[in-house]
């Protein structure tokens, strides 16, 4: 087309339109694309270490309660959720602690450490977790979950790692 | 191959025929001023498809309208690009809508045959107003709020049924989620609706009279 000596006015009209209305229409519908699918391209979560108290705090054998709160956004709305449990330290070894998820197994109420019965005590439906999150009595269908993954920072906090949803 | 696949088709569905009426129907000799109409059509085209676009993440609601505003502007990727092109379309289309019907008043392009086109556009020009009254609302900033406060007031200064329409404007006597509520419904359907129809109607009958030709010393 170009080749020809005469590109008519009409060609000429048709292929600058053309060109204009492509470049135009690709300005516009590639970010069009991107808004449609940019939660998909957001991260969820956020995997964190949490630090839940000082080793030298955490008595041998005795729960030591701690709590935390993760926000979680989602668009414009932020929610947050509150997390607890116990750090049980089994032994002098810096390592060797038991990480308790205070929330109850049955229907996710905050279950306490009760030092006369020596357990965790429920307070919906009087479930009873043993020292070490087990059943010991009530509708609990398995035992307290743990925080499987913890460290020790070098200023002596405990650190448990969560799992961002 | 293509021109196969093109000649399949258009012995179906007649594209050649389509593309003869609409798009290469004789004109008389042109003026910009003729192409106020086509901008106004391509501007409810892009304020149509980038409203549906917004409907994604607004939310009509009292607690959310804001605050999903403010989302589209700041936490979506070009999102302020889409409310953008909305926000500026929306006062241009009535500008041009505007100019396109001073342009066919002062062409006198509204006699016979072409009065039910004059009186459609009158129709589409004030749809158009309606758009751009209900779409005020929708961000539910200080702005807005006050702005329909004042002008569903302005509509209930009408003698005898003023009370009647400011309640039906405002879905009771008080601004509420009611009235944000069918501000939003009359922006997105419709409104939209009725211009809709109305285009095409005065697409029709410019296609069935042509365009009026400029009018000389002797009209």
């Amino acid at each position: 087309m170009f080749d020809s000596k005469e590109l008519s006015r009409r060609e000429f009209i048709k292929v600058t339109t053309g060109i204009i209305g492509g470049v135009i229409g690709l300005a516009l519908g590639l970010p069009s694309i991107s808004y449609l699918i940019d939660p998909a391209l957001r991260e969820g979560g956020k995997d964190a270490w949490i630090p839940i108290g000082k080793l030298e705090d955490m008595q041998v054998g005795k729960p030591y309660q701690f709590s935390f709160t993760r926000v979680q956004v989602n668009g414009w709305e932020r929610t947050a959720n509150s997390f607890g449990g116990y750090a049980l330290r089994k032994s002098e070894e810096p390592n060797d602690l038991l990480i308790l998820n205070s929330r109850c197994t049955h229907l996710a109420c905050t279950v306490n450490w009760r030092e006369d019965a020596s357990a965790y005590l429920c307070p919906c439906h009087d479930a009873k977790f043993s020292l070490e999150g087990e059943v010991l009595d009530g509708p609990p269908p398995r035992p307290l979950d743990r925080f499987a993954e913890h460290r020790l920072t070098e200023d002596g906090t405990i650190e448990i790692f969560f799992k961002g949803a | 191959m293509w021109k196969r696949t093109y000649a399949w088709l258009d012995e179906r569905l007649g594209l050649n025929e389509l593309y003869r009426n609409l798009l290469d129907r004789p004109e008389p000799k042109g003026s910009w001023w003729n192409t106020l109409g086509s901008a106004s059509l391509f501007l409810f085209v892009l304020q149509g498809v980038t409203g549906i676009f917004l409907t994604v993440y607004y939310t009509p609601s009292p607690d959310h309208a804001y605050d999903s505003v403010q989302y589209i502007m700041e936490g979506v990727a070009f999102g302020w690009l889409i409310r953008g092109i909305h926000h500026w379309g929306a006062t241009l289309m009535v500008i041009v809508v505007f100019v396109h019907l001073l342009r066919v008043f002062v062409t006198a392009s509204f006699k016979y045959p072409r009065e039910l086109t004059w009186l459609i556009g009158i129709g589409l020009f004030l749809a158009t107003l309606g758009m751009g009254f209900t779409g005020y609302l929708l961000p539910w900033n200080q702005r807005a709020y006050w702005a329909t406060t004042v002008g569903t007031q302005i509509a209930g200064t009408v003698p005898f049924i003023g009370d009647f329409i400011l309640k039906t404007l405002r879905g009771g006597p008080d601004l509420s989620a009611l009235t944000l509520q069918r501000f939003f419904s009359a922006h997105i359907w419709i409104i939209p609706a009725v211009l809709a129809g109305m285009i095409g109607i005065h697409l029709y009958l410019i296609i069935k009279h042509g365009e009026s030709h400029w009018p000389k010393k002797e009209d």
